[in-house]
C-alpha cells in the first residue's frame, strides 16, 4: 500500500483506534485509580454508555449529514427543548382530554416530530431562499428558538409524569434500552441513506463542489431544505427517547448540545468544509466522548475535569489531523 | 439614468442599512414609550452593554483576520472568577495585572495553535471553550466566588463608580472602542489585519508575518475580554462560574449584525458598536414596552437574518438567492 | 467539409449586463466534424459567449439553433440534455467522490425509492472511461488523479450525452505535452464522430495545430471567420487587435552589470536538483519548461517560502539565507506570483492598499500610516506603468487582468529590488497589455534590474529574454543565449533530450 492510501487508512479508521485505546486506558488506571469495585469494561457498564450517548448522538447523526452538505446547524440544542415542551404539555391540552394515557403517546410523539421537522424546515427555508450562511441562520435561530422555549412558560420547568410513556421507554430487548436501540438503528438508516441513495450521494457533492452540483442540475436548495428537516426530525426524536422517561424539561436544557454534536462528528473524522464524512465515525465520535467522560469518572476525576479534557483532545485531535494531511511533496510555508 | 440613481440610492441604503435600521428602529420605540430616550435610561443601556460591547470589539480583530473565536464567553467566566478570587488573596493592585496575564496567556495559546500551527479556528475555540470552562470549574472548586468585604475595597469604583457623571464602564468602553478603532483603521498592524482576513496566501506573499498578526489578534480579543471579566467582577463583587457562558454567540451577533463577514476582510470597530448598542435597545425598548425579556431573542433572530439578508441581496443585485 | 446543417449555430446573440454590452450581435456557426477555435482578448466575450451556449446566461436578443433546430436552453443541465457541453477552465468535479459518480452527477441511474443503481453506475461509467483509454477506472476517486485525469473526467462528463456541440475553454493550460497529445486525439476522436468542437486558446501553436476555422471576437462583435490552412498567425492577430505583434527575436546586448544573483547546486527534494545559474544586473534571464519542471519552486524556494535541501545562494555576492518571504525581501529580491488573484491581490482591497502591502510599515507618521507617503507611491507606479483605474480606491477586483497584474508588479518595483523574479508575466492577459508588459520587462532590465522571467509561452520567452534556461523534471537541461536558441532546440532541451542528442535519464 502506498503512503496517500495508508495515511487514508489511518484517518478513516482512527476515531476506533482512539477508542480502543482509551478502553485500555481506562481499564489499566481503573485497576489503580477506581474507588469502585467494578472493572471498567463490565458489559452493563457498556450497554449503559450506549443509552447515555444516545441523546446527543442522534443528533450528531443528523448533523454529519449537515456538515457533509458544507452547512452547520447552531440551533438544535433549542430544538430539542421546544420539541421536549411540545411532547409533554400536549399532553394536557384540552383537545386530547378524552385520550387516556397510552392513547395520547401517537399524538404527543407526532407533534413532537413535527415540530422539530418545522423547526428546521424554517432553517431550510431561510438558508435556501436568501443565500444567508448556515451558520448566521441557525447561529439566530438558536437564539430564537430559544426564545420560543422561554415564553412557553416563563423560566418554569414544564413537567408530565406519564407512567405508561416511561415504562414504554425503559422497557429492554437483548440487553438494551430503548434509547440505545433508536440510536443503533437510526445511524443504519441514515448511513444507508447517505450511501446507497441519491439524495445521499449528492448530499456529498453538494457539500464538496456547490457549483458543479448546481450545474449539474441538483437542486442543492430543496436538498439542503430537506437535510435541515431531517436533522429537526433526528432532534425531536432524541428528545421524544430522552424526555419520555425524566418527564421533566427546563428552559436552559440542550444548552451546549449543538457543540457537542459538532464535537463528535468532528472527532469522528468528517470534515467541516463539507464533501466528506461518515455517520458510522460520528457514532465513534460520540461513543469516544462518553467513553471519556465515564473513563474519567472511573478513575475518580471530577465532572470539571472531564471538560477539560474533552477540549483538549478536540485540539490534538486536529493537530493530528493535519500532521496526517502534509503531502508528501513538501507544502508553501504560506 | 433615473433608474441607475434609484439602484445607486437603494444599494447604499441596504449597505448603511443597518444604521438606517438603527436610527428607524430607535425612534419607533420612542414613539411608543416615552421613557426609551431619557438619559438616564440610555446610559443604562450602554453601561449593560459596556461589558459585551468590550469583548465584542476585541472579537472584531478576530473576525476580520479570518478567524473564530467561540472561547470568550468561558473565558470571561474565567477572568471574573480569578480576579474575585485572586483580590481576598492578594488584594486588588496585584490580582488585577495576574488576572490579565492569565487570561491573555489562554489568549496566546489560541493564537500560537490558530496562527502558527495552523490549526482550524472554530474547532479549536469550540474546544477551548469546553477547555477553560473546565478549568474554571476546576479553579473555583465548582463554587461561586465572592468578595469577602465588599465595602473596604476600592475595587467596586471600576464596576459602579461615575467620572463626570458618566458610569466607568461606558468611559471603558469608549476608551476602548477609541483606541482599538484607530489601531485597525490606521495603524500598519490593523492593514496587516484585514490582509490576512482577505487573502492569507496573498499577504504571505506580501511579506507579512501571517502567523504573528493572527497571533495578535487573540492577544487582542483576550486583552479585551480580561477588561470584560474586570468590569463584570467589579460590578457584581462575586459572581456564578458560568457567567460568561453563551456570551460568545451574543458577541457574534453583534458583530455580524454591525455587518461585518464571517469569512474575514471586512467591519471596523465602528460598526461593531453599532450592533452591541442595537442588541442593547432592542431589549431595553422590548422591556419598556412591556415585554418578557425572552422576546428579545426572537426578535433578534429576525433582525439578524433580516440584516445579513438585505447585505447580501444588495450584493448580489437580487432578492432570492439564485440557486433553484 | 460538405454544406451540412451546423451541429450550432447563434445568430445575432446580444448580451447585455448593467452598464456593459457584452455581446453585440455576434453570430457563429459550428459544423459537424469541424473543430473551430474562437480566438479573442481577454475581454471580447469569448466567455460570455460560451456560457450563453451553455445555458448559463440567457441572451436578451438572438437565437440559437441546434442542428437547425431553434432552442432555448435555461440551465447547464439542459443545454445538455440538447446536445452543448462545456469543459470549463476551472473544474467543476467533486474531489471526495468516485470518477463515476462525477461522471453522472446529477443523473446517478436510480432504482426504486431513491436507490442508486450502483452496477449500472459503474457499467456505464466504465465504458465512457474505456473509450477514451482512460487509465484509471469509474470507482477511483477524483482527488488522487492528476489534472489531465481529472480533465478526462470532465469529458467523460460530456459523454454520458450523444453531444452535437463540445466546447472546450483553455484545455491546455495545466497540461503537459504528452497529455495534449493524448487530449488532441481526444478531440480528433469526437470529430471523427461527427461532433462539432468548438476550441478556445490562447495558444496559436495549438490552435493552427488541432482547428479547420478560427472566429475571432473583438469587444463583443464578431470579426470575422478564417479557415486554418489558409491563414496565419500574424493575420489571426490583426483580426484580434487590429494591428500586428513584434514578436521578434530580442536581440542581445552586452552591457550587463555585476552578477547580482548566483545560485549553486540548489535543490530542494524531488521538485528541482543542483540547479545552478547566475543572473547580472541588467539582464533578463528566461526559464522555460513543461509544467512540472521546477521552475515555479525554484522562484518560490528563492522567495523564502520552500526550504532548500541542499545548495546555496549568493545575492551580489554574499551568500544568503533565506527562509521566508520577508527575509527574502530583505535581501532584495520580489516575486510577481504565478497566480495573481489568489497569490498576488487582496481583490477586497483597493489598489493603493494593494499596491503599498509590503512596506506599509515603513509608511508611517508616527504610529499610523501616512496616507500622503501611500498615494504617492500609488501614483508613480500608476504613472509609470499606465495602469488604467479611475482612482486609487477602486476595489483590485474590479480592475481587468492587465491592470491587475500591473498593480502587482508596481507593488514590487517600489521595493526595489535587486532581483526581480516575474512568474508567468501575462498569463490570461489579453494581447494589448501582454506587449505592453514584455516591453515594461525589458525597460526594467535597461535600468538595471535583475530580471528573471518564469513563461510557458515560447514566443513570449523568446521575446524577452537575454538568455534563456531550459529545464525538465527540477533539472537545468541547457542554457542558451538569445543568438543561440532556436524553437527546435529549445523545444528539445525542455522534452529531456540533452545537447548530444540523447533522452535525459
Amino acid at each position: 500500500m502506498n503512503v496517500s492510501s495508508r495515511t487514508k487508512l489511518i484517518k478513516r479508521g482512527a476515531i476506533w483506534g482512539f477508542i480502543v485505546l482509551e478502553l485500555i486506558f481506562f481499564s489499566v488506571a481503573g485497576q489503580f485509580l477506581s474507588l469502585s469495585e467494578t472493572q471498567f469494561m463490565d458489559l452493563d457498564n457498556m450497554l449503559l454508555l450506549l443509552k447515555q450517548s444516545a441523546p446527543i448522538g442522534i443528533i450528531a447523526l443528523g448533523m454529519t449529514v449537515i456538515m457533509i452538505n458544507g452547512n452547520i446547524d447552531l440551533s438544535v440544542g433549542a430544538i430539542f427543548a421546544l420539541c421536549a415542551i411540545v411532547m409533554l404539555d400536549s399532553q394536557t391540552w384540552p383537545i386530547f382530554a378524552g385520550l387516556g394515557e397510552t392513547a395520547i403517546i401517537p399524538f404527543a410523539w407526532g407533534l413532537a416530530l413535527l415540530t422539530g421537522m418545522a423547526l428546521g424546515a424554517i432553517n431550510g427555508l431561510i438558508v435556501w431562499k436568501t443565500g444567508v450562511d448556515a451558520f448566521i441562520v441557525t447561529l439566530g435561530a438558536m437564539l430564537g428558538y430559544r426564545g420560543l422555549v422561554f415564553m412557553y412558560n416563563g423560566e418554569q420547568p414544564t413537567f408530565l409524569l406519564n407512567w405508561t410513556l416511561v415504562d414504554m421507554i425503559e422497557t429492554s430487548a437483548f440487553g438494551l434500552e430503548v434509547p440505545a436501540i433508536v440510536f443503533i438503528v437510526m445511524t443504519f438508516v441514515i448511513w444507508f441513506i447517505m450511501t446507497r441513495t441519491v439524495h445521499g450521494r449528492n448530499a456529498y457533492a453538494v457539500g464538496d463542489n456547490r457549483e458543479a452540483a448546481v450545474n449539474a442540475g441538483i437542486r442543492v436548495g430543496p436538498h439542503m431544505l430537506m437535510n435541515f428537516v431531517l436533522i429537526g426530525f433526528l432532534t425531536a426524536l432524541s428528545s421524544i427517547v430522552f424526555y419520555s422517561a425524566s418527564g421533566s424539561v427546563n428552559p436552559n436544557d440542550g444548552e451546549l448540545y449543538e457543540l457537542w454534536a459538532i464535537t463528535a462528528v468532528v472527532l469522528g473524522g468528517t470534515k467541516l468544509t463539507g464533501g466528506s464524512g461518515s455517520v458510522i465515525n460520528t457514532l465513534g465520535g460520540v461513543i469516544a466522548i462518553q467513553l471519556l467522560r465515564k473513563g474519567l469518572g472511573h478513575i475518580g476525576a471530577d465532572t470539571e475535569t472531564v471538560n477539560l479534557v474533552i477540549g483538549l483532545i478536540l485540539i490534538a485531535v486536529l493537530f493530528l489531523d493535519r500532521q496526517l494531511n502534509i503531502k508528501g511533496k513538501g507544502e508553501l510555508r504560506t | 439614468m433615473a433608474d441607475e440613481r434609484l439602484d445607486a440610492i437603494g444599494k447604499l441604503l441596504a449597505r448603511q442599512g443597518i444604521l438606517v435600521a438603527f436610527v428607524i428602529f430607535m425612534i419607533g420605540f420612542a414613539l411608543l414609550n416615552d421613557r426609551f430616550l431619557a438619559v438616564d435610561n440610555v446610559l443604562g443601556v450602554v453601561r449593560s452593554s459596556a461589558i459585551l460591547g468590550v469583548m465584542a470589539i476585541g472579537v472584531t480583530f478576530v473576525v476580520i483576520s479570518g478567524n473564530l473565536d467561540l472561547s470568550v464567553g468561558s473565558m470571561m467566566s474565567f477572568s471574573t472568577i480569578v480576579v474575585l478570587d485572586l483580590h481576598d488573596k492578594i488584594g486588588p493592585e496585584l490580582a488585577i495585572p495576574a488576572m490579565f496575564l492569565m487570561t491573555m496567556a489562554l489568549g496566546a495559546f489560541i493564537g500560537l495553535l490558530v496562527g502558527y500551527l495552523k490549526l482550524n479556528s472554530l474547532i479549536v475555540t469550540l474546544g477551548m471553550l469546553s477547555a477553560i470552562h473546565g478549568l474554571t470549574l476546576t479553579y473555583s472548586g465548582g463554587k461561586n466566588m465572592d468578595i469577602a468585604d465588599k465595602e473596604g475595597t476600592w475595587f467596586s469604583v471600576i464596576g459602579q463608580g461615575t467620572a463626570l457623571g458618566i458610569p466607568v464602564p461606558i468611559l471603558v468602553f469608549a476608551a476602548l472602542a477609541c483606541l482599538l478603532a484607530m489601531v485597525l483603521a490606521k495603524t500598519p498592524f490593523g492593514r496587516k489585519v484585514y490582509a490576512v482576513g482577505g487573502n492569507g496566501v496573498a499577504a504571505t506573499f506580501s511579506g507579512i508575518r501571517r502567523p504573528r498578526v493572527v497571533l495578535a489578534t487573540y492577544l487582542i480579543s483576550s486583552f479585551c475580554v480580561a477588561v470584560a471579566g474586570l468590569l463584570q467582577a467589579s460590578r457584581s463583587m462575586g459572581s456564578q462560574n458560568t457567567v460568561g457562558q453563551g456570551l460568545e454567540l451574543e458577541v457574534l451577533a453583534a458583530i455580524i449584525l454591525g455587518g461585518a463577514s464571517l469569512l474575514g476582510g471586512s467591519g471596523t470597530v465602528f460598526k461593531t458598536v453599532i450592533g452591541v448598542l442595537i442588541l442593547g435597545f432592542i431589549q431595553n425598548g422590548l422591556l419598556l414596552v412591556g415585554l418578557e425579556f425572552y422576546v428579545q431573542y426572537v426578535v433578534t433572530w429576525l433582525i439578524i437574518i433580516l440584516a445579513v439578508w438585505l447585505d447580501i441581496a444588495a450584493k448580489r443585485g437580487r432578492l432570492l438567492s439564485p440557486i433553484a | 467539409m460538405s454544406t451540412q446543417s451546423p451541429a450550432l449555430r447563434l445568430e445575432g446573440i446580444v448580451k447585455t449586463f448593467p452598464g456593459v454590452r457584452a455581446l453585440d450581435g455576434v453570430s457563429f456557426e459550428v459544423l459537424p466534424g469541424e473543430v473551430h477555435a474562437l480566438l479573442g482578448e481577454n475581454g471580447a466575450g469569448k466567455s460570455t459567449l460560451m456560457k450563453v451556449l451553455a445555458g448559463m446566461h440567457q441572451p436578451n436578443e438572438g437565437r440559437i439553433f441546434i442542428e437547425g433546430q431553434q432552442v432555448t436552453m435555461r440551465s447547464p443541465l439542459e443545454a445538455k440534455a440538447k446536445g452543448v457541453v462545456l469543459i470549463h477552465q476551472e473544474l467543476s468535479l467533486a474531489e471526495e467522490m468516485s470518477v463515476a459518480e462525477n461522471i453522472y452527477l446529477g443523473e446517478l441511474p436510480r432504482k426504486r425509492f431513491g436507490l442508486v443503481d450502483r452496477k449500472t453506475l459503474l457499467d456505464k461509467a466504465g465504458a465512457i472511461l474505456k473509450r477514451l483509454n482512460c487509465g484509471f477506472g469509474p470507482d477511483a476517486t477524483v482527488g488522487d488523479l492528476s489534472i489531465a485525469n481529472k480533465q478526462m473526467v470532465e469529458i467523460a462528463r460530456a459523454l454520458t450525452v450523444d453531444a452535437k456541440a463540445v466546447v472546450f475553454d483553455e484545455p491546455t493550460a495545466s497540461l503537459t505535452d504528452a497529455e495534449k497529445v493524448v487530449l488532441f486525439d481526444i478531440i480528433r476522436d469526437l470529430r471523427e464522430r461527427g461532433v462539432g468542437i468548438v476550441y478556445i486558446s490562447h495558444r496559436m501553436e495549438e490552435i493552427f495545430t488541432i482547428s479547420d476555422r478560427i472566429s475571432v471576437l473583438r469587444d463583443g462583435s464578431y470579426r470575422g471567420t478564417l479557415i486554418t490552412a489558409e491563414t496565419d498567425e500574424d493575420e489571426v492577430t490583426q483580426l484580434m487587435i487590429g494591428r500586428s505583434l513584434d514578436l521578434t527575436r530580442n536581440h542581445a546586448h552586452t552591457d550587463f552589470g555585476d552578477v547580482a544573483l548566483e545560485v549553486r547546486d540548489l535543490s530542494c527534494d524531488s521538485l528541482f536538483q543542483d540547479v545552478s545559474f547566475q543572473v547580472r544586473a541588467g539582464e533578463v534571464v528566461g526559464f522555460y519548461g513543461l509544467v512540472g519542471a521546477g521552475r515555479t519552486e525554484i522562484a518560490e524556494t528563492l522567495f523564502g517560502l520552500r526550504t532548500p535541501s541542499g545548495g546555496a545562494i549568493y545575492l551580489e555576492g554574499r551568500e544568503v539565507r533565506i527562509t521566508s518571504p520577508v527575509q527574502a525581501i530583505e535581501n532584495g529580491i520580489s516575486l510577481v506570483p504565478e497566480n495573481r488573484k489568489e497569490q498576488g491581490l487582496v481583490l477586497g482591497m483597493n489598489c493603493r492598499d494593494n499596491m503599498t502591502l509590503p512596506q506599509v510599515g515603513d509608511l508611517t507618521a508616527g504610529p499610523f500610516v501616512s496616507d500622503g507617503a501611500e498615494v504617492a507611491i500609488f501614483d508613480l507606479y500608476r504613472d509609470k506603468l499606465e495602469i488604467k483605474t479611475p482612482s486609487w480606491r477602486q476595489l483590485v477586483g474590479n480592475l481587468s487582468g492587465g491592470n491587475q497584474q500591473k498593480i502587482v508588479i508596481g507593488k514590487w518595483l517600489s521595493m526595489h529590488p535587486k532581483v526581480l523574479i516575474v512568474d508567468e508575466p501575462t498569463r490570461g492577459i489579453d494581447v494589448g497589455s501582454k506587449s505592453e508588459i514584455h516591453n515594461l520587462i525589458r525597460d526594467l532590465a535597461k535600468q538595471g534590474y535583475a530580471v528573471i522571467v518564469i513563461s510557458s509561452e515560447m514566443p513570449e520567452v523568446l521575446h524577452v529574454s537575454d538568455r534563456i534556461i531550459a529545464m525538465y523534471h527540477g533539472r537545468i537541461m541547457r542554457e542558451f543565449t538569445s543568438e543561440e536558441v532556436t524553437e527546435d532546440n529549445l523545444v528539445q532541451a525542455i522534452s529531456g533530450i540533452s545537447t548530444n542528442g540523447d533522452k535525459a535519464a
